[in-house]
């Protein structure tokens, strides 16, 4: 499958803090990413820079192919900031017909559906919508354009459950229905486990592990066992996070070989549990993963 | 047309309960040979899971023999699960349910049942397992 | 996206003329009776000899009145246009973040601003114009009986140059907006440097704008409507000073000076007895003053020039305009960070908040 996002050691600078350092990526198409990360982890400036927002610092960054920000590619990529800016005084009809206008491949008639199926009113101003309301209007905006890949920013993050379920509903439904990319950033990890079959974590301005989901979840285990099993691991072992009290050692392991060591009870991990480790690795991209040798008291 | 639950507790993954749940139907006999299941599209827009996860479940059904894809038009159930026919399975459905009604007014809660349930099934099953 | 920008401004625009029919409708009410007061009483002063008492009395009050609203109303406007329509155009967008919005849809940045640029600012011009058009041909009659179009106080309520103010406010206050990227203090510095820019061109830029006119001759005595020394009482030492009232109706006086043949200025000479004493008199000056052969040296536009000036200067104003609509062209090429990310509070069963595991132990 072709990569639908691509970046080599993309790059973002503000002044002189990186808000996004050395990033490399290579997205398939026809999944629904997860890019997960803390806030101020550098997710709304990848988000921003595949969009055309940004222009990068350093590296390199194609999106469908083409540089992002040119008309040939934002008609095909559509984009849902953070906080779903909308125009407040505006109306639905008059955002739908913003679309019309400005989008050369726009489907009138599926945005007319899906605002009807949403119950939304066509003369309420945007401003009065609720912020549920709001999200599902900048998603149809963002869907009827026919996009390729679908870019949004936390879209859910400020919506309560149940107008982040109706959301997340709408949205693989468009995704099963038209076969689009997403890429959806989250803080939520229960709604990346639900709905991305592709992941990216992002910490402190760096990608920690980017893969697919249920590959991610194979490679990874929970090993536990008696503190004196705790010897130089095995090579093929990449051990993500380990603890240890005076009786037992707990790892988090990387390694597609099976663990054949009858002193370690071996247990599936979690997303969450998995993401987490991630994201508590030491900032130095170098040395991050690599197995760490105990030292013996 | 049956409808898809899903139990975001039970650490199951998503397509073996999918799965699962069309084996139960089947069973049950609420899925029968050429009912159609669920489109991907109409799961997702309930469960709001991502399709890929219901192409998954219905593919390993198909692997199994118990359902066929028909481009353009659907899933459709091929053959039903080995085991008693349906008027059976709704009668030992119905005997249950009273059973589990008369523990629930003695008192037993959901896990007394299970841990009662499981040691009467390793009983009985483990002399005659297949 | 000219369609989509009239949407969004429609409200405004219909503001804008809705202001315009109640100022034509005064304009208009009012108009002709203003002509038919000019027509009955100034028109014939001459032959009564009274003219320059009818022109104390012209315009009547309640006219009067309207002229000085309607000057300061020529005068506001495109500053208002430039606070109101041209500082929120971008910056707005920015404030709201609706610029991702519009960013994203399918048509380059370029074609966006310049949508909005064109249409509002084309808006703009023409409320400006159809404003000072109005005004200009109700004051009509006013500016038969003073002929003071050209002069300072006048030259910018009437004419074509509020299409070239309004133009610039315009185009200046979208700038302000664009660099500032919040709506009130681009505001701020819209009004601010607008007002600077109209204070100086008028004193520094509009006299140059075509050579005036240098005239020297020798002083009619008659013209002089002052005179004596600048110490008067003793009438020795002190300097001459001589004011005249030139005859040059209708320009625009940019300098009058009374010189001595050798080009210095009267005030080099000395004051005296004669002139500027106790003891002078009209005569006994104006005697002087015939001894010293003075000259007066006129610098002016003369009043033909109205429509010339009118011209150079909106040119000017339109060339200020499109050099920085250039400018925002240009800015808006340059990809500048849109801004780092929301911050939020915590949220449950968030990364954020999760409390994360400790670094790994280097030892036992």
């Amino acid at each position: 499958m072709s990569a639908v996002v691509e970046a080599g050691g993309l790059g973002k600078r503000y002044r002189r803090r990186w808000a996004l350092a050395d990033c490399t990526l290579a997205i398939p198409a026809g999944r629904v990413v997860g890019l997960v990360g803390p806030n101020g982890a550098g997710k709304t400036t990848l988000l921003q820079l595949a969009a055309g927002l940004l222009e990068p610092t350093a590296g390199t960054i194609t999106v469908l192919g083409k540089r992002p920000g040119v008309p040939a590619q934002l008609r095909a990529v559509g984009f849902v900031a953070q906080d779903t800016p909308t125009y407040a005084g505006l109306s639905v009809a008059g955002h739908l017909r913003m679309g019309g206008w400005l989008n050369p491949d726009w489907d009138g008639e599926l945005a007319e559906r899906r605002i009807r199926q949403l119950g939304l009113d066509l003369r309420q101003r945007a401003g009065s919508l609720s912020g549920g309301q709001r999200a599902q209007l900048a998603l149809t905006l963002a869907v009827a354009k026919r996009p390729e890949l679908l870019l949004l920013d936390e879209p859910v993050a400020s919506l309560d459950p149940l107008a982040r379920r109706e959301f997340l509903q709408v949205l693989m439904e468009t995704v099963a229905e038209h076969g689009i990319s997403v890429v959806l950033s989250s803080h939520l990890i229960a709604d990346v486990e639900r709905v991305c079959d592709y992941l990216v974590v992002l910490t402190a301005s760096r990608v920690r592990v980017a893969g697919d989901t249920d590959a991610l979840l194979a490679l990874h285990h929970r090993l536990s066992g008696p503190r004196r099993a705790a010897r130089p691991y095995p090579a093929s072992w990449e051990v993500i996070e380990e603890s240890h009290t005076d009786k037992q050692t707990v790892l988090l392991v990387r390694t597609n070989e099976e663990i054949l060591d009858p002193a370690w009870t071996v247990r599936p991990v979690s997303l969450e549990d998995l993401v987490l480790a991630y994201m508590s690795q030491p900032n130095d991209a170098a040395r991050a993963g690599r197995p760490r040798l105990e030292i013996a008291s | 047309m049956i409808e898809f639950q899903l139990d975001t507790v039970s650490g199951v993954a998503t397509y073996l309960q999918l799965v699962q749940q069309v084996h139960d139907a089947l069973r049950l006999g609420l899925l029968e040979p050429g009912d159609q299941l669920p489109t991907a599209q109409q799961v997702v827009a309930k469960l709001a899971i991502n399709p890929n996860t219901v192409l998954k479940a219905y593919r390993d059904l198909e692997r199994e023999g118990l359902v066929r894809g028909r481009p353009g038009q659907g899933t459709f159930v091929m053959r039903t699960l080995s085991g008693a026919d349906s008027a059976t399975q709704a009668r030992f459905l119905a005997a249950m349910t009273d059973l589990l009604r008369s523990a629930r007014s003695a008192g037993l809660g959901p896990d007394d049942v299970e841990a009662i349930y499981r040691t009467a099934a390793r009983g009985c099953f483990a002399e005659g397992a297949a | 996206m000219i369609r989509f920008t009239w949407l969004r401004f429609r409200t405004q625009a219909l503001i804008a003329l809705g202001a315009l029919v109640i100022i034509a409708v005064v304009l208009g009410l009012t108009g002709p009776h203003l002509a038919d007061v000019y027509n009955a009483t100034v028109v014939p002063c001459h032959r009564y000899n009274d003219c320059a008492a009818v022109l104390q009395a012209f315009p009547p009050a309640p006219d009067r009145t309207i002229l000085g609203l309607m000057n300061d109303l020529v005068i506001a406007v495109p500053g208002l246009i430039g606070i109101f329509w041209g500082a929120p155009l971008v910056a707005r967008e920015f404030e709201t973040g609706t610029f991702r919005l519009a960013w994203t849809q399918g048509i380059s940045r370029t074609r966006w601003l310049a949508a909005k640029l064109g249409l509002v600012g084309a808006f703009s011009m023409l409320v400006a114009g159809l404003l000072s058009l109005m005004v200009t041909w109700w004051s009509g009659p006013f500016d038969q009986a003073y002929q003071v179009r050209i002069t300072l106080a006048v030259f910018h309520t009437s004419g074509i140059v509020p299409v070239g103010y309004a133009a610039f406010a315009f185009a200046l206050g979208a700038t302000a907006g664009m660099l500032i990227r919040r709506t009130l203090p681009a505001m701020a510095v819209t009004l601010v440097i607008f007002a600077a820019v109209q204070f100086a061109v008028p004193f520094w830029v509009r006299p140059h704008l075509i050579p005036p006119v240098t005239t020297t001759s020798a002083l009619n005595l008659g013209s002089v409507v002052e005179w004596g020394s600048t110490d008067a009482g003793q009438g020795n030492g002190g300097d001459l000073f001589v004011l005249t009232q030139p005859d040059v109706p209708g320009a625009w006086l940019l300098s009058n000076e009374v010189i001595t043949p050798a080009g210095r200025s009267a005030s080099t000479e000395p004051g005296t007895q004669a002139c500027g004493g106790g003891a002078s008199t009209l005569q006994s000056c104006r005697a002087y003053l015939a001894t010293l052969h003075l000259r007066q040296e006129l610098i002016y536009q003369p009043a033909s020039r109205y429509w010339a000036l009118q011209w150079y200067e909106t040119a000017l104003y339109l060339a200020g305009a499109l050099l920085l609509s250039g400018l925002c062209s240009l800015r808006i090429r340059r990809r500048r960070p849109a801004g780092g990310d929301v911050r939020r509070a915590g949220r449950p069963t968030d990364l954020q908040n999760r409390p994360r595991p400790a670094p790994s132990p280097q030892s036992a």
